[in-house]
């Protein structure tokens, strides 16, 4: 098979080739490990994707496997046995954890082979991807720009097809907004469907495990292989129905909401965004769907609440990073503190980069004496609230969409000037976080006159939310939205 | 004396290790002395990405603990995350409970409970001074080993008022504790720690005076040592007009100093909130029948029951009831139904006094060849005066080195008590003859003179004269 | 705007967060966090009074089963395994600066 015809393949469609024979896995996982070094290494011309990649081609192949041997990209903060794991930060460079996340064990009992560890956001903390100590990713459909994050390296190594499909993790839109930003498929399931054993954490009644991948049906795969009850993690839950592969094609009888709280001009939405989002929704009502008007009053009131939350539990997620166990340990300068407390100072201060240690003292902040009720505490009744809401609107519809971001990829460093214009990725995404419930984005089309290649624009996100462990009609949803709008996820392959 | 114008007033928080098989929160086995960081996994280390999940074994001896103080079980209890930086703390924070504890309230004896949470115990840090591998300063060595162990923290309310009294009761828990079976409460070793708060107030007032914290006294001597000293100085700073300032103090055994741990940092500002990685702990219907169903019965109430069921004087039922042991080895003796039966407090007398002195210290009679019914059987014997005390003292002796029967041994050793027989009354015959000084004396009405006589006597008798029926026959004999 | 949060409160958090910052860092810092405060204080508007708060969404409407473990017994790690990442080992222990001195 011809090394463009095989990158071409959705993983489904490379597994289907691999089962009917056509298709052998150790070429596959060669073509992709090739093309992931060439492409997606830190270097001229290259984008800075991967962290780490396999040395070798699995020497056994997954035969029988459901997923074939299909390699799969995974993000840095995924413990990885004998592999770096470091998410994105200085303070873990080089650290090689002795045991393996779950999640990727599982794809990997499945047939998934690790092809190699993608680059993020510091301990998943941006939307940007800038805030890795490993250097920004490039944003495959115009280097100039950001992939989004923290998944970023994920997005970007699927769009340019250095990997089939990738795992990322969400907490406030990092799967999802990456995923629009890069024109790919991204779905954060509900919280609990996916064990966070072996995630390095960053917010963690929020973080999820997700697929990143090309199609629906092949977000729909990873996550069949994925979720499940873990007894490694008290907060995962079993998932109550097997996870089907979409099908379905109409959306008669289907329900959608849209939020005035998150459509029209809310968030900032760039015109282009808004229209891609219109003729999507119109598409919807084509293919069957009628579109309704919902009320998620305290969605606006999500992104402060969500940073408070996320920050508080990262300041004590982060507190294991002390030089004492692994990691970095910088010795006192003359300036610090003496002993054992000048250690700590010194190692955090140079093993955290700028927004790691923003987030921390935020969330210390937020956490100290005198302080706590007034954010913590508030925050978290503003999640009650949202919570409800969500409740609310899914007694009216079936589902809610949203644009996923409301612009498309940004120019490198265009929005580091002051964190809360950063912050506002998240604007619609962080409150289907704060609820616990599915959502999932998909490529509608693009935006942006004259920009990305040939001057087509940039890819636009529409995000699907559903009730807590509503995947499959989810999935099904997406799916007959994908087919019919037709976009080519191999339009930035490298 | 200064303190005499003042009265203590303390509360206590014990830690006790649990005596589950594994730790807290995964599921590396408890430690006991094993080299050095053998006992550790991803969860115990804080490695990145590991998350914690609490024991079932734990919660359930929780339970136990709660339901023996007479606390409130909360239905829905809740983890929170205590974050403080220390290197003997791996993850930054320590998992314990906060404003939802597992138990709330209770009392035991009269004491009364505040709470009683579960968390995690920390690692063991080792001081190893000056190590020129950190700039020539001093360095520790830390072993994972201990961290992670289950901890059930126990808080009474102030209501102790000397050091005598804390320390009486805070054996009384760790009876309490030991019959649960949910802890080796051993102090030296330190599964039961135990920290004081201390405050004093004038005689008479009921407001509470400013407190301090005293902290891991590791004996139960140290902690009355160590409350004394700590009123003493309290007192004697407020008759100074001075005021007591709270802090946490710790207690040097050796010098009888107490010093301040508060170092020049900032004050603690431990951050509570709810641990985000753990569910709240539901107690389910299930979990509440089998602690009540694991429940033994408490010393407090044994006592209780042996004084009322037999009579016991409140020492002995004492006795057994808080050493377990000795109340199952007494029970058991009691149930033998021997022939003739011995009254019970003269059984518990053979038991806590004649058999434990022949014991090792804190040795359980069980395990000694000493069986119940033969220490029953012996009793009765002597109750029924067949033998004398003496001679069941010498029959006591050959159980404890060889076990056997003490009838047997009577009979083998021709140990039989000289009842009201001839052959008795020829021996006494003989002692008043040999004694004929002393005989006279008692007849002349100094009853204390008989003592040469009965000596006799029971030298003949190598003891086995009993000796009320000794002193009536010399009486009848000199004609008294 | 004035900020939110003052210098000293800034040092104070760094200290409690174990983080050395520099005279630069700390006014930036300062500056930055009471930015961020600014947009979250707009949460101390709404009506919250009778409100639960909210720390977990799990089994948000499915019943959920107690998340204990077994008091069962599993694998440790092998002691080079556990101390291979540390910065410094001493008799088959993490090395640290003491923290009494
Ligand atoms: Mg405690
Ligand atoms: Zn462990």
């Amino acid at each position: 098979m011809s090394e463009q015809k095989l990158i071409g393949l959705t993983a489904s469609e490379a597994i289907a080739a691999v089962n009917a024979g056509d298709l052998d896995q150790a070429e596959l996982f060669d073509a992709y490990l090739q093309r992931a070094a060439e492409h997606g290494a830190d270097g001229e011309g290259a984008l800075n994707c991967f962290t780490w990649l396999a040395e070798e081609t699995p020497s056994v192949p997954a035969t029988g496997a459901p997923l074939a041997g299909v390699p799969l990209a995974v993000k840095d903060l995924f413990c990885t046995e004998g592999a770096p794991s470091q998410s994105g930060s200085r303070i873990l460079e080089g650290y090689v954890p002795p045991y393996t996340a779950t999640a990727v064990a599982k794809l990997r009992d499945a047939g998934a082979p690790l092809l190699g560890k993608t680059n993020q956001d510091e301990f998943a903390m941006g939307s940007s991807n800038e805030n890795s100590a490993f250097g920004p990713v490039l944003n495959p459909w115009d280097r100039r720009r950001v992939p989004g994050g923290s998944s970023g390296g994920s997005a970007a190594a699927v769009a340019a097809g250095l990997a089939p499909w990738a795992l990322g993790t969400d907490t406030g839109g990092s799967i999802r907004q990456p995923a629009a930003f890069c024109g790919i498929v991204g779905l954060k399931p509900t919280y609990g469907a996916v064990s966070r054993y072996g995630m390095i954490a960053f917010a963690s009644s929020l973080d999820q495990a997700g697929p990143l991948t090309r199609s629906v049906g092949d977000a729909a795969l990873l996550l069949s292989h994925m979720v499940g009850k873990d007894p490694r993690d008290a907060t995962s839950l079993p998932f109550p129905e097997p996870v089907a592969l979409p099908s379905r094609l109409e959306l008669d009888g289907i329900r959608l909401g849209v939020a005035s709280e998150l459509s029209g001009d809310a968030g900032g939405i760039e015109a282009g965004v808004a229209g891609a989002f219109a003729s999507t929704l119109q598409l919807a009502q084509r293919l069957g769907a009628s579109v309704h008007d919902v009320q998620l009053p305290h969605a606006p009131h999500a992104l402060a609440a969500y940073y408070v939350l996320a920050p508080a539990e990262c300041s004590s997620n982060l507190a294991r990073f002390d030089g004492v166990r692994y990691g970095l340990r910088v010795d006192p300068r003359a300036e610090d503190e003496r002993g054992i407390l000048g250690m700590y100072m010194r190692t955090r201060h140079d093993g955290f980069g700028p927004e790691v240690r923003r987030r921390i003292m935020l969330g210390t902040y937020a956490l100290s004496a005198g302080y706590y009720d007034a954010y913590y505490g508030s925050a978290q009744k503003v999640r009650t609230k949202i919570a409800e809401d969500f409740r609310d609107a899914f007694a009216q519809v079936d589902f809610i969409v949203t644009p996923t971001a409301a612009s498309v990829a940004f120019e490198l460093g265009s929005r580091s000037e002051d964190p809360w214009t950063m912050y506002m990725n998240d604007y619609f995404t962080v409150p289907m976080s704060l609820a616990g419930v599915p959502a999932i984005s998909i490529p509608c089309g693009l935006a942006g006159e004259g920009l990305g290649p040939g001057g087509r624009g940039l890819p636009v996100g529409f995000q699907l939310v559903g009730p807590a462990f509503s995947e499959n009609r989810l999935l099904e949803v997406a799916h007959a939205l994908e087919q019919a709008i037709g976009f080519d996820t191999t339009a930035a392959f490298a | 004396m200064s303190e005499s114008a003042y009265e203590p007033v303390i509360g206590l928080e014990i830690h006790v290790q649990l005596a589950t098989r594994t730790k807290m929160f995964c599921g590396c086995e408890l430690s006991f002395g094993e080299p050095p960081n053998t006992r550790t996994c991803p969860v115990c280390l804080g490695l990145p990405g590991a998350l914690p999940v609490a024991n079932a074994g734990a919660v359930h001896f929780g339970l136990m603990i709660g339901l023996a103080l007479g606390s409130e079980l909360a239905p829905r209890s809740i983890f929170h995350r205590k974050n403080y930086f220390y290197p003997d703390l791996p993850k930054g924070y320590q998992i314990s409970q906060y404003d939802e504890p597992l138990c709330g309230g209770g009392h035991l004896g009269d004491v009364r409970i505040h709470r009683v949470h579960l968390e995690e115990d920390a690692a063991k840090l080792v001081h190893v001074g000056a190590s020129g591998r950190i700039h020539g300063s001093d360095a520790s060595i830390v072993d994972f080993n201990r961290g992670g162990t289950p901890l059930a923290e126990i808080v009474t309310e102030p209501d102790l008022r000397s050091p005598e009294q804390a320390s009486e009761w805070l054996r009384l828990l760790r009876v309490t504790l030991r019959a649960l079976g949910v802890s080796d409460v051993n102090m030296e070793e330190g599964s039961l720690r135990c920290d004081a708060n201390v405050s004093v107030r004038p005689v008479g007032s009921q407001e509470l005076g400013v407190k301090t914290e005293l902290k891991n006294m590791n004996s139960f001597r140290f902690i009355e040592r160590g409350i004394r000293a700590e009123i003493e100085r309290q007192c004697k700073l407020l008759e100074r007009g001075e005021r007591v300032t709270q802090e946490t103090l710790h207690f040097d055994p050796a010098s009888g100093r107490i010093t301040s741990l508060r170092s020049k940092e900032e004050a603690h500002d431990y951050r509570y909130f709810p641990e985000p990685d753990l569910l709240p702990v539901a107690i389910s219907p299930e979990m509440l029948e089998r602690a009540h169903a694991a429940m033994p019965e408490l010393p407090l109430a044994r006592e209780q029951r042996l004084r009322e069921a037999h009579g016991l004087s409140e020492e002995s039922a004492r006795l057994l009831a808080f050493r377990e042991e000795l109340g199952d080895y007494f029970e058991q003796a009691l149930a033998a139904s021997a022939d003739p039966a011995p009254p019970a407090q003269t059984l518990a007398n053979w038991v806590n006094v004649d058999l434990v002195a022949r014991l090792g210290e804190g040795d359980d009679p069980a395990g000694s060849k000493v069986a119940p019914a033969a220490l029953a059987q012996l009793a009765g014997l002597v109750a029924g005066k067949q033998i004398s005390v003496g001679a069941g003292r010498q029959v006591l002796d050959r159980l404890v080195a060889e076990g056997g029967d003490p009838a047997a041994i009577v009979e083998a050793e021709g140990l039989g008590a000289l009842g009201e027989g001839d052959e008795l009354a020829g021996v006494v015959a003989a002692a008043i003859a040999a004694n004929a000084d002393a005989a006279e004396r008692v007849r002349g009405g100094n009853a204390k003179a008989v003592g040469p006589i009965v000596g006799h006597v029971m030298r003949e008798t190598k003891g086995r004269a009993d000796g009320g029926e000794v002193n009536r026959l010399i009486a009848e004999q000199l004609g008294l | 705007m004035p900020p939110v949060i003052d210098r000293d409160e800034v040092l104070h958090v760094a200290r409690l967060a174990r983080l050395a910052l520099s005279e630069q860092e700390i006014a930036a810092m300062q500056q930055e966090l009471s930015a961020v405060l600014d947009h979250v204080a707009k949460i101390g508007e709404l009506d919250l009074e009778d409100v639960l708060p909210t720390a977990h969404v799990v089994g948000d409407g499915i019943p959920t089963r107690p998340a204990l473990r077994e008091d069962t017994p599993q694998p440790c790690l092998p002691r080079d395994v556990a101390l291979a990442n540390a910065p410094a080992v001493s008799d088959d222990g993490f090395l640290v600066p003491s923290p009494n001195a």
